[in-house]
């Protein structure tokens, strides 16, 4: 026989057994005292694309040859590209364009991560920071180059998977390439 | 701006008919914790009983249609997260899978695994989330809900794990997905599915007796089977009428045939049958999970005939549809040989299955109307777009 | 399911009068539809709901296009005589196709879990006679989306019970999703800076 209110006392057990519990089990405990405590990032976390560069100088070392595909794929197009007549050696010591201007409007951008997909130079890299905020809603959203511009070595650390994979792939063609130079020297 | 002249159709109002001075007239929304979103619904109130019952809608439009037809087919992909803001990846795969229809693409068996994980992954958060939002609505203050989030909270983590984000993922391309499950993930999502059944038990030993529940919601918004089918009613929402039709056995698209699960059916129709329907569907999906998480092969995740740049499909046109955790999600393109779609059309469950909400609530207290509608499951961003 | 040409051959015998063309559609989805005439449009949409071997109950989707007025162009290979030796050459024909709307509807088959039937409807022109005639009698899932076909593309449906704007607001003018709507100037913060 179910007295009235069976349903409810049954309800209010468990309710009690998940209050008493959030204090015993992890499992209950579903909350972090952010921002003393912090949950570690993921590897493939993404919020907002990033230029890469090698080496000391983040001028020179830019990976980013302006080819504007990113910019074409962009789907709001929020990455606006001009390019720089001058040219300069990339790291197989090729001479590429350089961007004059790379400005990335992070108000339009939708870290949907299509730019970082379409590079064939490895240049561009979706940054996982994401406290962002600040008082200007205007300038302060509009990414110039020497802001975006960071070095390979934090791209190393924030995925380093990815990285690892990246950095293979181009030793593998600055081997080749240094081979190539040295053959033809002889 | 360009002038039109035509005949003028005469509005239907909700003035149009007559006010006896004893009805009130109430416009419920579009700012209002309980409607889902930016959703307004004009009653007409006879004390407190629903005389009738517009529903408003259009605030969240963002022409997405209109958009699709000046983007690329891949760059249409992130705006698809956008449509059923919480089910992104089904979204995903609803649209890849129109497109492939359209170009002719098969994803290899990995990717075929990988999709229907993904999506009845969705489906759990999605059923997790209406249910603790539909007992949120009934006055529960958030219990229900929070035990809800916390378990989809851990689903959003392997969302996070695999796709970069959350929410918005854009993880399907056409032809497969973007990238392959990373080390450990496998491991992780066993382990997710493994303790949700627990989850499932303590949720239901809370709320399935509930004597306020079952009073609110038994005989409440009774929906025949004739009329669900007849309006185009698809998803748990037909299925709670007692009419047995699940895309994921009627269509088999991607590779459901190959699992064992059942359609769980309802009897009455009511809001209560509804809400179990989404509890056992969220039972069904876990033994899917247990099948598909168990039998994923390797191998590759892309078509090899897949381009990302320059995708241009041969003119034609295709209607592809899966079940997705609202209804039948169905993306219709046309293509004319050009790298964008002429025609790029959304088929949304949501803005369907809302054409019943007058019948359903006729008769009924403002109080049930709330009940009914979180009963519906829509997602404003879709029935807008 | 039966073949459209098969269901093409039912519907003409059942309803007297109809007129129905297969359209081929090119690609691979072999997705192929019917295009009827109007005015049995209603009359066949009736057939296909009652009919015992096609039970199609379910409106699935029902989509607006806008085809504006365009020149196509067809290579042909004609046979000439030049300078007294036969040559094949190619030639361009163009050919005006006037502008029209068009309503595509997705039918499925709850009872007999089978379609879909895709049925198309074509208005006259772009202008005073883009009026179609609405099966939200027959189908009511069709209601919202007759509404929304009528509110983006401005295809007047003659015996809808509800017909007005759905998804902009109501003092509105002009159809977004045509292909020759213009959107008003912006003013204000949103635009652009002029360079």
């Amino acid at each position: 026989m179910n007295l009235p209110g069976h349903g409810i006392l049954k309800g209010l057990a468990e309710t009690a057994r998940n209050f008493v519990g959030s204090y015993v089990s992890k499992d209950r405990l579903v909350t972090v005292q952010y921002p003393e405590e912090r949950l570690p990032s993921k590897e493939a976390a993404r919020n907002f694309p990033f230029l890469v560069y090698d080496g000391e100088d983040w001028e020179k070392g830019l990976r980013c040859v302006a080819c504007q595909i990113c910019e074409k794929e962009c789907p709001p197009k929020c990455i606006t590209i001009v390019k720089d007549t001058l040219r300069k050696p990339d790291y197989v010591g090729k001479l590429q364009f350089q961007p004059k201007l790379f400005d990335i409007d992070i108000s339009v951008c939708m870290s949907c991560q299509i730019c970082v997909e379409v590079c064939p130079f490895d240049a561009i890299k979706m940054d996982n920071e994401f406290e962002l905020s600040g008082c200007d809603r205007f300038e302060q959203l509009l990414l110039h180059k020497r802001q975006l511009a960071k070095p390979n070595e934090y791209y190393q650390r924030i995925h380093p998977i990815e990285a690892a994979e990246v950095d293979g792939r181009l030793n593998v063609e600055k081997a080749k390439a240094q081979a190539k130079a040295g053959a033809g020297k002889k | 701006m360009s002038t039109r002249e035509f005949q003028v159709i005469p509005r239907v109002d909700v003035d149009g008919t007559a006010v006896d001075g004893e009805q009130l007239e109430i416009s419920m929304g579009p700012q209002h914790p309980s409607t889902h979103g930016v959703f307004r619904m004009d009653l007409k109130l006879d004390g407190e009983r629903v005389a009738r019952l517009k529903p408003v809608f259009g605030y969240l439009h963002r022409n997405h249609e209109k958009i699709g037809e000046s983007t690329t087919y891949l760059g249409s992909m992130p705006y698809t997260d956008r449509l059923d803001y919480f089910c992104s990846l089904t979204n995903n795969w609803a649209y890849a899978l129109a497109v492939e229809k359209l170009a002719g693409l098969q994803a290899p068996e990995r990717a075929e695994y990988i999709r229907v994980i993904t999506a009845e992954l969705t489906r759990l958060q999605n059923h997790a989330s209406l249910a603790g939002f539909l007992l949120q609505d009934m006055g529960a203050s958030g219990t229900p809900l929070m035990y809800a989030f916390r378990e989809r909270e851990k689903i959003l983590d392997l969302f996070e794990s695999l796709t970069g984000a959350r929410m918005m993922c854009n993880y399907m391309r056409f032809g497969g997905c973007r990238c392959d499950l990373p080390a450990g993930w496998i491991l992780e999502a066993r382990g997710v599915v493994e303790r949700f059944p627990r989850f499932l038990d303590e949720f239901q030993a809370l709320l399935d007796g509930n004597e306020i529940l079952m009073s609110r919601t038994q005989g409440v918004g009774v929906l025949p089977a004739a009329l669900a089918v007849n309006a185009g009613i698809t998803g748990p929402m037909l299925r709670a009428s007692g009419v047995n039709y699940d895309l994921r056995k009627v269509d088999r698209y991607g590779i459901y045939d190959r699992f064992s699960f059942k359609v769980p059916i309802g009897d009455h129709g009511d809001v209560y049958d509804r809400y179990m329907v989404r509890v056992l569907e969220m039972r069904e999906s876990l033994k899917i999970l247990d099948q598909a998480l168990r039998d994923i092969p390797d191998g590759p995740i892309l078509d090899p005939k897949a381009k990302l740049r320059g995708f241009r499909p041969k003119p034609g046109e295709a209607y592809g549809r899966i079940e997705s955790p609202k209804g039948e999600l169905g993306f219709y393109l046309i293509s004319d040989g050009s790298p964008n779609p002429y025609r790029y059309r959304v088929r949304p469950p949501s803005f369907i299955n809302l054409t019943l909400l007058e019948d359903l609530c006729l008769g009924h207290q403002v109080a049930d109307v709330v009940v009914i509608l979180g009963s519906v499951d829509i997602v404003l961003g879709e029935v807008d777009r | 399911m039966e073949s459209l040409e098969q269901i093409k051959i039912w519907t003409e015998t059942a309803v007297a009068g109809a007129r129905l063309q297969l359209v081929t559609n090119p690609g691979p989805s072999g997705q192929h539809s019917l295009l009827v005439d109007n005015d049995h449009a209603a009359a066949v949409a009736r057939f296909f709901l009652e009919d015992a071997r096609l039970r199609l109950d379910y409106a699935s989707n029902v989509t607006g296009i806008d085809w504006p007025e365009a020149v196509l162009q067809e290579k042909r290979k004609v046979k000439q005589t030049i300078e007294g030796v036969e040559r094949e050459i190619e030639e361009t024909i163009e050919r005006r196709r006037p502008g029209f709307l068009e309503v595509v509807y997705h039918l499925y088959s709850m009872a007999l879990k089978q379609g879909p039937v895709i049925l198309r409807l074509r208005t006259g022109d772009r202008g005073a006679q883009a009026r179609l005639p609405s099966l939200t009698p027959i189908w009511r899932g069709a209601e919202f989306q007759e509404r929304e076909v009528f509110d983006l593309f401005g295809v007047v449906f003659e015996g809808h019970p509800d017909l007005r704007r759905i998804l902009m607001w109501d003092g509105f003018k002009d159809f977004p999703m045509r292909k020759d709507y213009a959107p008003p100037q912006e003013s204000g913060a949103g635009r652009e800076p002029a360079q």
